[in-house]
């Protein structure tokens, strides 16, 4: 079975899988499908879905198309997801191997600093960060890594303790390698499946971070986000619930996609590491 | 002058409440050309006399001098300059190398670190280096895993030469290999020493293959020279009680059949 066949093998996989597909496709086709500002008004104030065809999911408080504002959303979350994951990654990647690889006192000192970042709640941290800083894109991508790099690096570390006793880092030593070479280009990359492992993990964390700042009006004011969609709806929630619940599913839908999808992923990687 | 002469070297680890002395106040030197072994049974500090000649760990105590410099002295980028001319042959040649690595990759490192070859030139090089150890050049893009364990020793020892080392350290590297490869690899390496001068550090505790690759040997146990000299002259008469149990020991020990051989 080829590792495509037996990644989509699995239904719980596969769900999540086909989830993400319609996330991404969301994302993707945001702007042709919904062109112009997601945040215009499209019509009367707090329409009801499945009413007027051309506003399939009806409009809010202010009568802004909600299915336009649900996909302009996806996009938002995805970005901000998949780029805070990967630079929690990137950075714990990064400050993990120095560590475990250098030892000594610059371990020593690297690792406090984690210690610092894992005592302190990560939401806390991103709260104060986008607080301090402002609300933008690139800061809440920013605040979000700035609170999961820490078990990234802790898993890397453990990993690179281990890899660098082997004869082949011995080895690029005898032939002359730089230090930092051996550390990234020989023992990172052989570090890396553990790490990567965690990765569904944070983007769905990091996801749900996205949507609590937002939620909390600490989100990029010029985009959609589904977290600025629920704290809109929360204000007419008894009389039109379904502005809050519409995009609450679709959070809960792509963390859970994520999650699935993830997962499954880890898993092909494993029974292809095992089979070779 | 000896172009490795190593004098009282020591070196302790500490292991639960004691202290052990992995190697202890050891001294012998190694001529240009010359194949020095050290045999030892499991345990006597064989492995960790051939580490602290690499500078992968630091003796306690005593004197490196290779090529007339004071070797314990160098470091950063003059002792990685110097690592050139002092190379290395693990035992698990699968070990020894870093598991994504193609053939073409594990000698192309060397080439570029001591910039012995320009990027075009070292597909070139390599294809050389391939052919000097008696493989072919085609071995060049396949993974360290796809190719024979004798294959892979024969690559480690092309990395091994592939930047004009005087000095090469053989920890058991031929100790893991069937014995018809084993043959093949020691024919190797006295081909390349008698082309072109390398000495060796040959690693042992097969006394019947120091014999027939060795012109001296220092035998040690637990940590200290029990005995050394002529590797011949030590091995059919040895004097030492260690040298009798290793001689008793050695699988391969056929006289008659090595003396032919060399
Ligand atoms: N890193 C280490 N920590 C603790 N003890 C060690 C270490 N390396 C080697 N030793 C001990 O030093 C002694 C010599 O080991 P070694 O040099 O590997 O022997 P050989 O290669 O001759 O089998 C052994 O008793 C071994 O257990
Ligand atoms: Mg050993």
């Amino acid at each position: 079975m080829s590792p495509l066949n037996r990644f989509l093998h699995r239904p719980e996989t596969l769900a999540g899988a086909i989830i993400l597909g319609v996330l991404f496709a969301m994302a993707l086709f945001a702007s042709l499908l919904f062109p112009g500002d997601p945040q215009a008004i499209a019509g009367p104030a707090l329409l009801p879905p499945f009413h007027d065809w051309s506003l399939p999911l009806g409009t809010d408080r202010l009568g802004r198309d909600v299915l336009a504002e649900l996909f302009h959303g996806a996009r938002t979350s995805l970005a901000v997801g998949l780029a805070a994951a990967a630079a929690a990654l990137l950075i714990g990647a990064v400050v993990g191997t120095l560590a475990g690889f250098a030892g000594g006192v610059v371990d020593e000192v690297l690792m406090r600093i984690t210690d610092a970042f894992q005592t302190v709640p990560s939401f806390l941290l991103a709260l104060a960060f986008v607080s301090v800083v402002g609300p933008s894109l690139g800061v809440v991508v920013a605040a979000i890594a700035l609170g999961a790099w820490t078990g990234p690096a802790r898993v890397a570390r453990a990993e690179v303790l281990s890899i660098r006793e082997r004869d082949y880092v011995a080895g690029a030593r005898v032939i002359g390698m730089h230090p930092l070479e051996i550390a990234f280009r020989e023992v990172l990359p052989n570090a890396l499946p553990p790490v990567l492992a965690l990765s569904s993990v944070i983007v769905a964390a990091a996801i749900l971070t996205e949507a609590a700042l937002s939620f909390l009006g600490l989100g990029d004011p010029n985009r959609v986000t589904w977290g600025g969609m629920i704290a809109e709806g929360r204000t007419v929630l008894r009389t039109a619930p379904f502005l809050s619940i519409v995009p609450g599913i679709a959070l809960v839908l792509t963390v859970l996609g994520v999650y699935l999808a993830g997962e499954g992923v880890v898993e092909t990687a494993a029974v292809r590491r095992s089979l070779s | 002058m000896s172009l490795l002469s190593v004098s009282n070297l020591t070196k302790h680890y500490r292991r639960g409440g004691t202290t052990i002395a992995a190697v202890d106040g050891v001294s012998f030197t190694i001529e240009p050309g010359e194949t020095l072994a050290l045999a030892g049974p499991s345990g006597s500090g064989k492995s960790t006399i051939a580490r602290l000649v690499l500078r992968l760990i630091e003796p306690d105590a005593g004197n490196i001098q290779f090529k007339g410099d004071d070797f314990l002295a160098l470091n950063g980028a003059a002792l990685r300059a110097r690592r050139a001319r002092l190379q290395m042959v693990f035992q698990d040649p699968l070990a020894a190398f870093n598991p994504r690595a193609t053939v073409a990759r594990v000698l192309d490192d060397p080439l570029r670190i001591h910039a012995i070859a320009s990027r075009v030139e070292r597909p070139a090089r390599i294809a050389a280096l391939l052919e000097r150890v008696g493989l072919t050049a085609d071995l060049a893009p396949r993974s360290i895993h796809e190719i024979s364990g004798g294959q892979r020793q024969r690559v480690a020892i092309a990395r091994a030469i592939a930047t004009n080392p005087s000095l090469i350290v053989l920890d058991e590297a031929v100790s893991a290999l069937d014995v018809s490869v084993r043959g093949q690899i020691l024919e190797l390496l006295l081909d390349l020493q008698a082309r072109e001068r390398i000495a060796y550090l040959f690693i042992s505790h097969d006394l019947g293959v120091v014999r027939a690759i060795a012109h001296r040997v220092v035998l040690l146990d637990a940590g200290r020279i029990a005995e050394s000299g002529d590797a011949r002259a030590v091995i059919d008469v040895p004097q030492s009680a260690i040298g009798k149990a290793l001689v008793a020991a050695a699988p391969t020990l056929n006289r008659t059949h090595l003396q032919d051989a060399s």
